[in-house]
């Protein structure tokens, strides 16, 4: 088990590698910096003064090596500069070019420095990371439980009227992206147009003090979309279980109903949803980018909304780095988890 | 919960009718069916598949699922109505007092759950006692069945067992509140025959210790005359004989039972003088009965008038006990006539050598770790060792062996779908082992070619029959227009006797048997010379095994080909082949004629084969020889003689030679050749395992 996992860490770590090396090149193109140099600099720009301005900032050099320093196994560039001032990737203004330190990258913690909040990538990162995670744990809580019982209810007695009422509830949250189901609640339980103003439009107070109040609809917005998709999964994965002979077996044992669905049907119902449902969480940070915006919650979508719209190169990185790390380290624990509940599979 | 006492029947079925009931129609799946069971009475149920045997068995476990119903008769069990009782009282009464035993054991095991909290549960519903008494009661269950270190059985996965222990734990968990009725539901079909023989046995043996009644419900006659002490024939879903084992098998008094007899190769039939008679027809779908007698359009002795008017009752025979027979005619019939002679034929004359395989290897390497590959730990696993034969024109050898020999690998390395580690195969001395089937040249891929086993999933469920077979002669360049080759597709058809009107018809509108036929017409569209036939026969029923093994037969003899015929099923390639191969884990143990094969000096493994496999015949003496233990794995072989672990003469040979040595290839007569370190005089001393008594 732990070779297993050593080598499933290896691979992710080379994933990582190459997923962030595309994004880094794809947000280093040439176009990329030249409308990085006029935003910083002067929208006049000439071709000359971009170039000049670029190379001052070492955007310049080759691809590999840039990657190379942002990751932080490279040393940081230092360049003398004509008008007598040192830059360098490592040197923060206002810090003498002989105290910084020889390697800045992601590696030392140094996530760049953000040109539209004017701040550091990683003090940025752990603020809305904090945030976003509090959305999403609450989003799971909701969603996982619900869906699951949904989805168990639905299959162990297939084509029954449950299962076809329950059947026609999960097909049609899903079938309702966030942007519609969002504003429709917006409408119906937040605004004057039904009056029902149950909740509130905005969770931009959530971000302080959060309360069912401010914090409900945003939660219901991703929870029911993944949630749909879960039942609908667990139920044709109970529904098939139910079928099988071993089910029959317990049946003819004089197993009752109950008891079959608890302790024979559910562990392998849930063997295929489970990888589903790690899946749902790179899926939700979808979701959380439009619910955020929509209600005004300044976490991570919103984030990088933001630095996607602004040319925020730095954040921009960092942001992917994060969305590659989540969904890596989900597909890890799906993969962990399919092993302790499927005994056929083994890994030693 | 207690069990109250009981005199009488334990399961008395009285005229029960069971139906499904589908959107379009009722369709009757049981009618007018009865059976009583005395207490520790084994009843054997046969018939063919869609008769209707599984259906009773459901039917007396009132599991008929969503669609099915009873519509008529009374299943009652030790004088109670199962029909009137509440789902409460069922539940009592199934794995307590009615339990039962599954064909698929891998399916019926709950995958996700160790085996002994699948085993204790029984007993802890039933009876409401503690776990670690439960536990002590599967532990000795589990060594009833005579499972080796039951400790570890109990703690594993379905998985990590062998197909016989698997149903070993079946066993066991149908016994742990030692019910009154036991329903085997072809118990052993899954199994291979050795482990059949021992599971038999183990039922058997079993019954009486626990004094169980038993329904036995299979498709084999061997099995039911082996385990049972009477019988009950079902045909179309009516019971149409019911009887005791010897009147039935004796003195049968339906014409289906006698047909059922005829078309299954007992010891005397032969493929030239004596051959098989296949049961002309097709078995009717529930909703295309025939009225009056459900198999009259199929007898030969049906008498228009009197057979087709209306449903027939069953009649009492008298001077046997309790003997039934569905049949008006019955006392008319002479049942004494001997078979009608059926066409003979001159036994053919092997031609010259078409294949020939010299020291044949093919190994596997298996990563030790399936994930991610690494050579670390690499494991061989030995599927074929040194094969050496010859196969002649118009020639039959059958290749014989259970689970795991080998076979399948020999065949694919034959095709080409794999190529061979070492040793060379002849095609008319041309080198052929090396050339995977994308190299090879047209000529050489119609020449050898295949009938699968199952043709269920050999033919494309959306290409109509005829344009698959249009398609064999396309890839194999016969014909030099869609006409021609339209026309040799119909001489195809006529080839394997299918109606013409077929090459228009999808697969899924054809029954088993015709779908065969279909595969045969495919495999010799590009007029094969080498045909290897896995076991194609085994997936269908008995009265149309013969017909198509009768097909198979004469296309040999018009073409000339060279069968290779892969079986697991010793009666039938004694009745068809010409020479015989015995395989176990890779290795050839034995090569000779069908005569020499079949008597004795055996190899030991072979020995054992032929004493596992059921033979219904009342007349027939075997010598009792069980395996113990299951087929090593190919991957860790044992050293030595690969059949050491299981045979019973290896005390005959001195000083651990089997342990120690692969025994090498002794010819014990022209042509007859032995895998064996036993001395000659040993060999000598073997008898006869078979012996038919003297009428």
């Amino acid at each position: 088990m732990a070779m297993f996992i050593l080598r499933r860490v290896g691979i992710m770590i080379l994933t990582a590698l190459s997923l962030t090396f595309i994004v880094f090149f794809l947000t280093n193109l040439y176009p990329n910096l030249e409308k990085l140099a006029k935003t910083q600099g002067d929208f006049r720009m000439s071709d000359e003064e971009v170039a000049s301005y670029l190379n001052r900032n070492g955007y310049l050099q080759p691809m590999a090596v840039k990657y190379g320093q942002w990751i932080g196994v490279l040393p940081g560039f230092v360049i003398d500069d004509r008008d007598g001032v040192t830059r360098g990737h490592c040197i923060a203004p206002g810090t003498a070019p002989e105290d910084a330190p020889r390697f800045c990258g992601i590696l030392q913690g140094e996530w760049g420095h953000s040109t539209v909040f004017k701040e550091d990538v990683g003090k940025i990162l752990n603020d809305k990371l904090a945030l976003t995670g509090r959305l999403m744990l609450w989003v799971m809580l909701l969603m996982v439980p619900t869906a699951l019982v949904l989805g168990v209810l639905a299959g162990m007695r297939e084509g029954s009227r449950t299962d076809r009422t329950l059947s026609t509830v999960a097909i049609t949250t899903t079938a309702t992206p966030e942007y519609v189901s969002g504003v429709l609640f917006i409408a119906i339980f937040a605004s004057t147009a039904v009056g029902l103003k149950w909740f509130k439009g905005t969770a931009t107070g959530a971000m302080d003090q959060a309360t069912f109040e401010n914090f409900f609809l945003p939660v219901l917005t991703i929870a029911l979309y993944g949630m749909g998709y879960i039942a609908r999964m667990t139920r044709a994965s109970m529904a098939e279980v139910m079928t099988a002979q071993y089910i029959r077996t317990a049946r003819l044992k004089g197993v009752s109903f109950p008891n079959i669905v608890m302790k024979h049907a559910l562990r392998n119902a849930l063997i295929a949803p489970f990888t589903v449902i790690m899946l749902q969480f790179p899926w939700l940070l979808n979701g959380v980018v439009i619910v955020e915006t929509l209600f005004n919650y300044k976490g991570f979508g919103w984030t990088l909304v933001q630095a996607a719209g602004n040319n925020d190169i730095e954040l921009l990185l960092a942001v992917s780095v994060v969305s590659v790390v989540v969904v890596l380290v989900t597909q890890f624990i799906s993969d962990i988890g399919y092993v302790y509940l499927n005994p056929r599979i083994s890994v030693s | 919960m207690t069990k109250p006492d009981h005199d009488g029947p334990i399961l008395e079925i009285e005229n029960l009718s069971i139906s499904f009931f589908t959107r379009l129609r009722e369709i009757p799946a049981v009618m007018d069916f009865s059976v009583t069971v005395q207490p520790g009475e084994a009843v054997g149920l046969v018939g063919e598949s869609g008769c209707g045997k599984s259906t009773v068995a459901l039917g007396v476990m009132q599991d008929l699922g969503v669609n099915g119903r009873v519509v008529g008769g009374s299943v009652k069990f030790k004088g109670r109505d199962l029909g009137q009782m509440s789902a409460a009282e069922l539940r009592d009464i199934r794995g307590n007092e009615i339990a039962m035993i599954y064909q698929e054991p891998m399916a019926s095991l709950n995958p996700a759950m160790k085996v002994g909290r699948q085993l204790i549960e029984v007993p802890m519903i039933h009876e409401g006692i503690s776990e670690s008494e439960a536990w002590k009661r599967a532990l000795e269950v589990v060594r009833d069945v005579k499972l080796p270190d039951p400790e570890r059985i109990l703690k594993s996965y379905p998985h990590q067992l062998s197909g016989g222990q698997q149903q070993r734990i079946v066993i066991a968990m149908a016994l742990m509140s030692k019910p009154s009725l036991l329903i085997l539901d072809e118990p052993t079909t899954a199994l291979d025959v050795t482990v059949e023989a021992a599971v038999v046995e183990l039922v058997k043996d079993l019954g009486k210790k626990y004094g169980t009644s038993m329904l036995f419900i299979s498709h084999n006659l061997g099995l039911v005359l082996e385990t049972c002490d009477r019988i009950c024939v079902m045909y179309s879903g009516e019971a149409v004989e019911t009887g005791s084992i010897k009147d039935v098998f004796d003195k049968m008094q339906h014409p289906y039972t006698q047909a059922l007899f005829r078309s299954i190769p007992l010891p005397g039939a032969d493929k030239n003088s004596r051959p098989l008679k296949a049961i002309p027809g097709n078995f009717p779908l529930p909703h295309e009965r025939p009225p009056g007698c459900n198999f009259g359009p199929r007898c030969d002795y049906f008498q228009a008038g009197l057979c087709d008017r209306g449903d027939i009752p069953m009649a009492r025979i008298d001077g046997d006990d309790r003997h039934f027979t569905r049949c008006l005619r019955y006392a008319d019939i002479d049942w004494h006539t001997p078979i009608e002679a059926m066409a003979q034929h001159e036994a053919t004359t092997p031609g010259k050598v078409v294949l020939k395989m010299e020291n044949l290897k093919k190994y596997y390497e298996v990563a030790a770790n399936a994930l991610f590959g690494g050579k670390v730990g690499a494991r061989v696993v030995k599927a074929n060792e040194t094969l050496s034969f010859e196969a002649r024109e118009s020639e039959t050898l059958a290749i014989v062996g259970e689970s795991g020999c080998g076979k399948s690998t020999f065949a694919k390395v034959l095709m080409g779908l794999e190529t061979a580690t070492e040793g060379q195969i002849l095609l008319d001395n041309r080198n052929i082992e090396q050339t995977p089937i994308e190299q090879r040249d047209t000529q050489t891929v119609a020449d050898i070619q295949m009938v699968f086993q199952n043709p269920f999933d050999t033919l494309n469920p959306s290409m109509t029959v005829g344009r698959q077979i249009m398609r064999a002669l396309e890839v194999f360049r016969i014909g030099n227009s869609d006409q021609e080759r339209h026309d040799e597709m119909m001489r195809l058809l006529d080839l394997v006797k299918l109606p013409r009107e077929f090459a228009e018809r999808m697969p899924r509108q054809l029954s088993g048997g015709q779908k065969q036929r279909v595969g045969i017409a495919r495999a010799f569209a590009g007029g094969a010379r080498i045909v290897v036939a896995d076991e194609p026969v085994s997936a269908l029923d008995v009265s149309v095994q013969a017909a198509v093994t009768d097909l198979l037969m004469e296309i040999q003899r018009k073409q000339k080909t060279t069968l290779l015929f892969i079986s697991h099923d010793l009666s039938i390639v004694r009745y068809l082949s010409d020479r015989v191969m015995v395989m176990y884990l890779g290795h050839v143990v034995e090569l000779g004629t069908t005569d020499q094969v079949f008597a004795p000096p055996y190899h030991p493994y072979t020995e054992a084969l032929l004493s596992a496999v059921p033979i219904a015949d009342t007349g027939v003496v075997k010598k009792h020889i069980v395996l113990e233990g299951d087929v090593p794995s190919a991957m860790n072989p044992p050293p030595g003689c690969p059949f050491q672990t299981r045979c019973r003469w290896k005390t005959e040979v001195p000083g651990n030679l089997c342990e120690r040595e692969v025994p090498p290839v002794r010819e014990l007569a022209p042509g007859h050749q032995v895998k064996c370190h036993l001395s000659q005089e040993m060999l000598d001393r073997m008898e006869p395992v078979i012996t038919v008594a003297a009428e």
